[in-house]
Formats: C-alpha cells, structure tokens, sequence
C-alpha cells in the first residue's frame, strides 16, 4: 500500500522530469559544430558519468538505510556501539580515490589537449586564420590583420579553417564565448590572450561575454557566421567596400565610447597592428578611453614594446 | 561639508526603493514603539546589546541572519521575476542599474550577513558547552565581534536609502570595480561594509580558535572533542590564514579608489589578474568556513537521533583537518578561463577533486552512522537526509566544473549559479536550519514546533529543485550570469519555472516564521525541563536549558567520546545529578559597553568614508581609538558569582526536575 504510493510519487516524478533532460539533449553544448566544443562534451558526459557511479549509489543508500533503520522498524538490527569498520573504512576510501584517479589522468589529459593556446589538431591542410578580439564597453571590435579589415559585433569565417582568435579588453575584464564551438577565454586589458576554435558546419552561432563587465552585458552579443570560403572571401570584399574606417587612436577612442546593442560596423582599410597598438596603450600611458582620460606620459612603462603575454606566471 | 553626499543621494524617483523604505521606517517605528512601550531598553542593553554572554551572542548573530535572509531573499525575487519577465528583448521591470545592483547585494549579503552569521552564531551558542567551558577565551572581543559586524550589516542596508549599492558581482572584480570604471559610492559601501565586518570576523577566527585549544575542560583531548567542535576549530583555523587576505586585497583596492593608486587598473602596471588571484585564496576557504560547521551539525545530528556512536569518528576528523589544508591549493579553479597554462591549470583541476575524496568518505560515515540505527525522523533529520543527496549532486557538478576543459564551456554560465546553490543551501542553508532546531532548547529552554519544521524543510527542498534544475538545463543552452535580460525567448520557460521554484522556497522561509510563532505560543508545553530534550550525546546537552548565563554550576570531567551518552547509559538512562554538592563562587566577565559604542562608531566611520566626509571620519576614528582606551584601561571587568546565586540557580533547576518526574 504504502510502497506503492511511492512508486507513484517516483513515476510521476520521473514523468515531470524526462522533458526536462530531454530539453537538454539538443542545446547548445550537446549540439556543438566544432572539433573543440565536441571534445568538450564528450568530456562533460565522461566525468558526469564516472561520478554517477557514485553519486547513485549514495542517494540509494540514503534513502534505504533511513527506511531500514526508522525506529519504527522492530525487524532492523541496532548496533548503538557499532562505529568501526576496517573493511568499510578502506572501501569507503578507496571507492572516491579510485573514481578520482581516473578523472585526474583525464583532467591532466583534457586539459593539455584542450588547452585554449594550444594550435588545433586539425587533419586539413587549411593555413590557420588569425583574427584580433576586443571587448569593448559593450561590443566586440574583430580584426582582421591578414585582410586589414575590422568589424564590430559580427565575427566571419570560413568552416573547416582553424581560427587563432587573440583576445583583449579595451576595458574591464570580459569573456569571449561562441558556445557552440566551445572553448571561452578571458579577455584583459594590455593582455594578449588566445583561444584556437575550428567550425565544422555552417551557419550562424551567436557569441557573447561571460563575464559580467557593467550596464550593457546582457547585450553584449554578436554573431558569428561560418561560411564557405567563397562566402568568406565575398564577405571581406564586401567590408573592404565600407566607407568607414577605423584609426587608432582617434576613430578607435570614439569607437570605445560606451554603448549598449551597438549595431554591426564594418571597417575597410585597418593597420595590421591596431590590435597590438590596443594592447600597447595600457602600457605606455597613452591610453585614454571612453571612461575619463588618464594622465598620459608615465615614462616607467613607456617603454616595454612587447605586450605583457598571458602566460602561466602571470596567472600563478 | 558633507563631502560627496547631497540630497540627491535619496533615490526619491525609485518607487521599488522607496516603498521599500517606508515599510521598513514603519516597521522599525513599531518595534522602537514597543520596546519603548514596555519599556524594554534598559532590558536590552544590560542583557543583550552589551552582553558577553557567548550564547546571547549566538542568539543575536543568528537573528540578524534570519532578518538579512528576508532581504537577501527579497533580492532573489526580484531577480527571478525580472529574468521571468525579461526575455527576447522585453525588458523586464528593473533596468541594468538596478538589477546589477540586486545581484550584487544578494551575493553580499547571502553569503557575510546571512551565512556567516549563522556559522558564527552557531558556533557562539555551542562550542563552549560542547567542551565544558564557561565562556570563551575572549568575552569583551566576542561582543566586539558582534558588533563590528553588525556595523557592516547597517552599511549595507544604507546603501539602499542613500546612494547606491556596489554593481559589480558580489566579488567586486578590478577593474570593474575600480573609481574608472565605477566612479559612485556603490563599490565604497561593499568595501567598508566587508571591512569593517571582516575584521569582527577575524576576531571571531582568533577568539574561537584559542577557546577550543585552551578552554576545553578536564579529559577533553582533542580526540574527545564533539565533531561540530572539530569542525568549528578548522573553520575558526582558516578564518585566521583567509580572512587577512580579503583585509589585505580590499585595502589594496581601496588605495587605488581612494588615492588614485594602480594595483589593480589596466594601466600603469596595474595587474587584475592579481585581483582575482586574491580575492579568490581568501574566497575558496570562505567556502569552506561556512560548509565545514554546517558538516558538524550533521555529524552530531545524525548521531544524536540514529542513537548510535558516530561512524568512523577518527576518519571524520582526518578527512575535516584534509580539506582544511586541501582547500588553500585549489582558488585557481574560478578562474580556468584566465589562460594559465595548461599544468597548471590541471594542478588545480586535479587538486579540486582531490577534495572529493574526504568529502565523500564523510557522507559513507553519516550513512554508516544510520546504519544499524534507529532513527528518529526529527525535522533536523529530515534536513541531513535532504542534505545528503541535495549536497551529493552539487558535489558531483562541483567536480565537472573542476575539470579545466569542462570548465572552458560552463564557467560564468547558469550552471555556476545552480551548482554552487545547490552545495551552499544544500549544504549551509540546511545546515543551520537542522542546527537552528536542534539547539533551539538550549538556547531558548523549548523546542521548536515539528510540523511546522518538516514544512520548512518540505518547501526549501522542492522549491530548491524547482528553481535550481532549470539553471542547469539553461546553463546547456549557453544562459549566462548576471543577465538582467536575455535575447532568447525560449529560455522563458524554464526561467518561469525557477521563479515558481524561489516562490516555493518562500514558503519555507514563511514556515520558519510560522514555526517561531506556534513555537512560542507553545512553549509551556514545549518546556524543555530536563535539559536534554534529544536523549543527546554531548556535553552540551547536560546543563540545563537555557543554560545558565555560567554554563556548569560544575565544570564536567570527560572520559569518552560522546561522554553524556555513556555517563547515561552506565546509569540506566538516568542523569546522576549532584544532590549535596559545595557550590563554588564563579569568576565571570562583566558586560561591556566599550562593544557596541565602537560598533556604532565603526557605522559612522564608514559611512564617512563612503561619502569622503573626512572630517566625520576623523570623528569615528578618534572616537574607536578612545572607546578602545578607555576599555583597555579598565580594571573593572570581571566579577565572582557568589556560590549562594548559583546554589539557588541550581536549586530552582533542580526543583523542576522534580515536579517534572
Ligand atoms: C533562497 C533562495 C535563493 C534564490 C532563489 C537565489 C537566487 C539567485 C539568483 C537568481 C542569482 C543570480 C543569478 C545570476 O547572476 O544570473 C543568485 C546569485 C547568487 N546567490 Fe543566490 N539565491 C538564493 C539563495 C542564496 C543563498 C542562501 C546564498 C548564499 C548563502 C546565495 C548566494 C548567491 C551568490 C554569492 C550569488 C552570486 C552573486 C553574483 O553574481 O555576484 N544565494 N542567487
Ligand atoms: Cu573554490
């Protein structure tokens, strides 16, 4: 009687929550459409299911034991002084270091192989395409050095070439993200980050930043387009014909001016290096933002040509 | 004059706000009114606000948690309704500045003003009785504890009336935080608030850390400590190595924002990787502080009312000493995403797991501890069992989290959001609640009604899983943080789903109102007369309830482990209590008015700061250093129970007993 109204509960319970898992089935991170995102979820599926060894487990005793060992229950054993157990000790040791041993050499695994900096392993023959990411207050500037063009929240490449994105902040810290193609990493003033992502299929994804950076976050959005490389190349042309153009430091300041949904811009004719100009002018004192100018001219630090790279050290 | 400050500083034109203030002006005027009324303040001051009495303390830490529960918890409303609401470009009713504002100070103060309160309350109430003493190492600096941190609690409720609350993430990132990027009062109110009550917490740290090591009555070694001492005592260790890092990191800050220094700016060599860095070795053992004593309270819980010895005591203490030193090697795990290298990234990967291993053989003790038990299914019960596997599969998406390359797609996701609730009210929240019921009668000499208890627990473990799973599943979907809207509208559903979620959640909050009130009415019949409501184990629970202000008319001898139970059962069940006994004069600490006038002067102080009124906070400084003197030189600070008093305390207790039997 009883044990069947449980069986009911559990059901219904089961009933409520299947479209819920379900839902998850065909997001975004299980759905990736890149060699990064695809290791990454099957990296989440592995660890997740290592763990349910023994996270099933210790629900189901819960739940037994309370029920065994209710104190209504005369059929039960009590064993008030029982609190020692060499067998139970060493099995409830070695069980959790077992099970986390193995996802230690898969972490120590995964993380070398995933890591962000890391060149892809990719079987095309396809030259790896570099494109610079700011964050902005609240948009993204992408540029192009190999094509000398710039955009602003619309990011476009070619499927199946692996993409070297170099990421840096014109201002606080953000997080630059294309969920479906996996891997996100911070972007910082002065700092030159990077992150290797490849898109196997074509489409549009959106991308955003993660990390919380002020009033205009939530909108801090763009798309990225993944196309052939015949769309790719018709698209550069297309920028190219912009009659906008982006100077640093002037047209770059204005750009840098805080707005929120910022419409795509594109920018013809952009030095190569405005991305490392960007990245130099937190370390020479010229910088000087939407945000209030700062004193120019600190002479300390005027002179380090090379920007601070993201390393390890710097992160310890 | 006023430095920063002007009328403006009121948002007038913010009716959320404002109706706000006038329910609590209204409130804070009924409850002056009564006091008044019944003319309750001496009362107040001479038993309460200048006590040292660890357990009022206690009483009063735990109070202050559950009103700022309320207020972070209105917070989390308003947060749900807006993401309810604000989605495929609607949006919604709170605009970036305010809901910025929201998250923020729900993190704050969920986390220094409802958690830690509740830990250090705790902590207040029991940890003296558990090992026999009369007070703690430090009375006067427990008082001071207290307030200082009541300072910060007042800081942050002004913020809401005047000015503005920091809109940074409860962490307040450099340089997001820094006076370019945030130029108003907001950031200021988070640093001198956390100041200000960090360093009564430090106190705390010290002051408990030197009680458990010196105060601990006869035969009490350390491996005959009760478990929610142990935990106290590790919690208490890491206070001390964690806290002065957060003091350190936010003085730093301040010094960039106040005097145009760069520790943490983008230029002129400022380094926001150092930011992180450090406000993360203080804020992974703050983690710990706050799950640790929550993990006594189960071990004494579920020992208590399985009536069986705690399973595996020397392995629970080992593993809690293993994740005390564990957890100062793994803050880089928050940060993945920064770009370290890829070792060392493992290194923290790997090392955040390791903490797994202790955690999990715990939870087999408290599961081996039912076994071959016979439990009573108690409310506190109930909120172990729900915090077993509640905890358990927060646990587990703990550790997905901690592997990097998993990290690399879930971090600053909704997946962050739900995980950490899930250990933090699976583990913190349901924590206190059990201990809340469980000492209850010690602090209050009744129990705490049980219905409406499970109710409590019933509603926060659902509303829990409605709220928190949809996080999850949004996490998937690529749903972030600190979103105050959200372009896809197909997220709405389940974001409804989570605002049904907090409102179930709220109906627990409103049992345990309703729990106090029943409570209250019924305490005749709830008496605890004997003192040991629970058949309980340890020392605490042979004094009577509430303990008298002395604690032991008689400072116990300790033999065993769980040394109340054993002395109970050598005696057939029954409590051998002294009849003809020689009662002692007790040396005990006088009250102190020195505590809560430098609290009140430390609001001033900061608030001064805040508004850059220096003068004023020369004012408040002058006047802590003063306060402080004036204590300092003060021989006036102890006294002796005559042995007469505490006979006829004794005596009354005694005749209870009898009419009782
Ligand atoms: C009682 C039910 C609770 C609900 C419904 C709730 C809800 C929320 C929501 C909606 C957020 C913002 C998520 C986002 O940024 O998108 C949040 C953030 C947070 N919550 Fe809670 N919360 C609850 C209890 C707690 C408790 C008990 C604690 C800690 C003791 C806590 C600590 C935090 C922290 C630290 C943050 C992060 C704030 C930040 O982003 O800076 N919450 N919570
Ligand atoms: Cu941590």
């Amino acid at each position: 009687m009883r044990k069947n109204r449980w069986l009911r509960v559990f059901s219904l319970l089961l009933i409520v929550a299947l479209p819920l898992l379900l839902a998850g089935c065909d997001s975004i991170l299980m759905d990736p459409k890149g060699q990064v995102g695809a290791e990454e979820k099957r990296l989440i599926l592995t660890a997740f299911g290592l763990m349910l060894i023994v996270v099933i487990p210790v629900i189901v005793m819960t739940i037994m034991f309370a029920w065994r060992y209710r104190s209504g229950n005369s059929e039960a054993g009590y064993s008030p002084d029982w609190a020692h157990s060499h067998v139970i000790e060493v099995i409830v040791w070695f069980i959790p270091c077992v099970i986390i041993v193995f996802l230690a050499i898969l972490t120590w695994h995964t993380s070398h192989s995933l890591d962000p900096h890391k060149p892809l392993d990719v079987d095309s023959d396809a030259e790896v395409m570099e494109i610079g990411v700011v964050s902005l207050d609240w948009k993204w500037l992408f540029i192009y050095p190999e094509q000398g063009i710039a955009t602003v929240n619309e990011v476009v490449f070619p499927a199946d070439v692996p993409v070297h994105f170099r990421v840096t902040s014109g201002s606080v810290m953000n997080s630059f993200m294309i969920p479906r193609l996996g891997s996100q990493i911070y972007a910082m003033a002065g700092m030159d980050n990077d992150v290797h992502l490849i898109a196997d299929e074509q489409g549009t994804y959106w991308g955003r930043s993660t990390n919380y950076s002020g009033a205009g976050f939530s909108e801090m959005i763009f798309e990225a387009q993944v196309t052939s490389q015949q769309g790719f190349d018709a698209w550069v042309e297309e920028v190219r014909n912009s009659p906008d153009t982006l100077a640093f430091p002037n047209g770059y300041q204005a750009l840098a001016e805080p707005s929120i949904d910022h419409p795509v811009e594109y920018f013809s004719n952009v030095s190569p290096d405005l991305y490392d100009q960007i990245i130099q002018s937190f370390h020479d004192g010229s910088e000087m933002s939407g945000h209030g100018s700062h004193a120019s001219g600190h002479g300390e630090h005027g002179g380090e040509k090379q920007a601070m790279p993201m390393s390890a050290e710097a992160a310890e | 004059m006023f430095g920063k400050l002007s009328l403006e500083a009121i948002p007038y034109h913010e009716p959320i706000i404002m109706s706000t203030v006038v329910v609590i002006v209204i409130a804070a005027a009924i409850l002056l009114g009564g006091i008044t009324y019944y003319r309750k303040w001496t009362y107040l001051w001479s038993e309460w606000i200048t006590s040292i009495d660890h357990k009022k303390l206690g009483i009063m830490y735990f109070l202050v948690a559950l009103v700022m529960l309320i207020r972070g918890f209105a917070d989390a409303i308003m947060m749900r309704t807006q993401q309810a609401m604000a989605a495929g470009g609607a949006e919604g009713y709170l605009p970036p500045e305010h809901y910025d504002q929201i998250f923020t100070a729900h993190g704050v103060i969920m986390i220094f003003f409802v958690a830690m309160p509740m830990v250090i309350g705790l902590m207040n109430l029991v940890v003296p009785l558990q090992i026999g003493a009369r007070d703690v190492a430090f009375p006067f600096m427990n008082n001071l504890s207290f307030w200082l941190f009541a300072a910060g609690v007042v800081l942050v409720n002004v913020s809401l009336f005047v000015g503005e609350f920091a809109k940074t993430g409860w962490l307040a990132y450099a340089p997001l935080s820094g006076i370019e990027y945030s130029p108003g009062v907001g950031v200021d109110y988070w640093i001198w608030a956390l100041q200000i009550s960090g360093i009564g917490t430090t106190l705390t740290g010290i002051n408990f850390f030197v009680t458990i090591l010196k105060m601990r009555t006869k035969g009490m070694t350390l491996f005959r400590m009760p478990i929610f001492t142990w935990t106290s005592l590790c919690t208490n260790a890491l206070i001390i190595a964690s806290f002065p890092i957060l003091t350190a990191t936010i003085a730093l800050l301040t010094l960039d924002r106040y005097l145009g220094m760069h520790f943490f700016t983008n230029d002129f060599g400022g380094n926001q990787m150092m930011y992180v860095n450090l406000i993360w070795a203080w804020g992974h053992p703050e983690v710990y502080i706050l799950i640790l004593p929550a993990f006594g309270v189960f071990s004494e819980v579920i020992s208590t009312f399985s009536r069986k010895r705690l399973f595996g005591y020397g392995t629970m203490v080992w593993a809690t000493v293993a994740i005390t030193f564990l957890s100062f090697v793994v803050w880089l795990h928050h940060f993945f995403t920064m770009g370290a290298g890829a070792d060392v990234n493992a290194f923290f990967g790997i090392a955040t797991m390791i903490i797994a291993i202790p955690t999990g053989v715990k939870i087999f003790n408290w599961l081996f501890t039912m076994y071959r038990g016979r439990i009573e299914f108690t409310a506190p019960v109930l909120w172990t069992l729900g915090f077993i596997i509640t905890f358990t599969l927060g646990g587990m998406t703990g550790v997905m989290l901690a592997v990097p390359g998993a990290n690399f797609v879930l971090h600053n996701s909704l997946f962050v959001i739900a995980h950490f609730h899930n250990v933090i009210i699976g583990g913190v929240v349901f924590g206190m609640m059990a201990g809340l019921v469980y000492w209850f009668p010690k602090a209050f000499g009744f129990t705490l009604d049980e219905k409406w208890g499970k109710r409590a627990f019933w509603c926060w473990l659902i509303g829990f899983f409605v709220a928190f799973t949809p996080l999850y599943i949004l996490s998937f979907d690529g749903a972030m943080r600190r979103m105050q809207s959200y372009a896809n509208a197909e997220w709405q559903p389940m974001m409804l789903v989570a605002w049904v979620g907090a409102f179930i959640i709220m109906l627990g909050i409103i049992s345990t109102v309703v729990q106090f009130i029943v409570s209250i009415r019924d305490r005749k019949k709830n008496a605890d007369v004997t003192g040991d409501p629970w058949d309980a184990r340890t020392l605490e629970w042979s004094t009577s309830s509430p303990a008298p202000f002395y604690n032991f008319a008689h400072l116990p001898e300790v033999e065993a482990i769980d040394d109340y139970w054993e002395t109970k059962r050598n005696n057939g069940g029954k409590v051998l209590r002294p009849t003809q006994v020689e009662y002692q004069d007790i040396h005990m600490p006088r009250n102190t008015v020195a505590g809560p006038v430098i609290g009140a002067l430390s609001i001033v102080f900061g608030f001064a700061l805040v508004w850059h009124i220096w003068w004023l906070a020369a004012v408040g400084a002058v006047g802590i250093f003063v306060a402080f003197m004036m204590r300092v030189f003060n021989d006036d600070i102890d006294y002796h129970v005559p042995a007469a008093e505490v006979e006829r305390i004794e005596r009354e207790h005694q005749q209870r007993l009898e009419m009782q039997a």
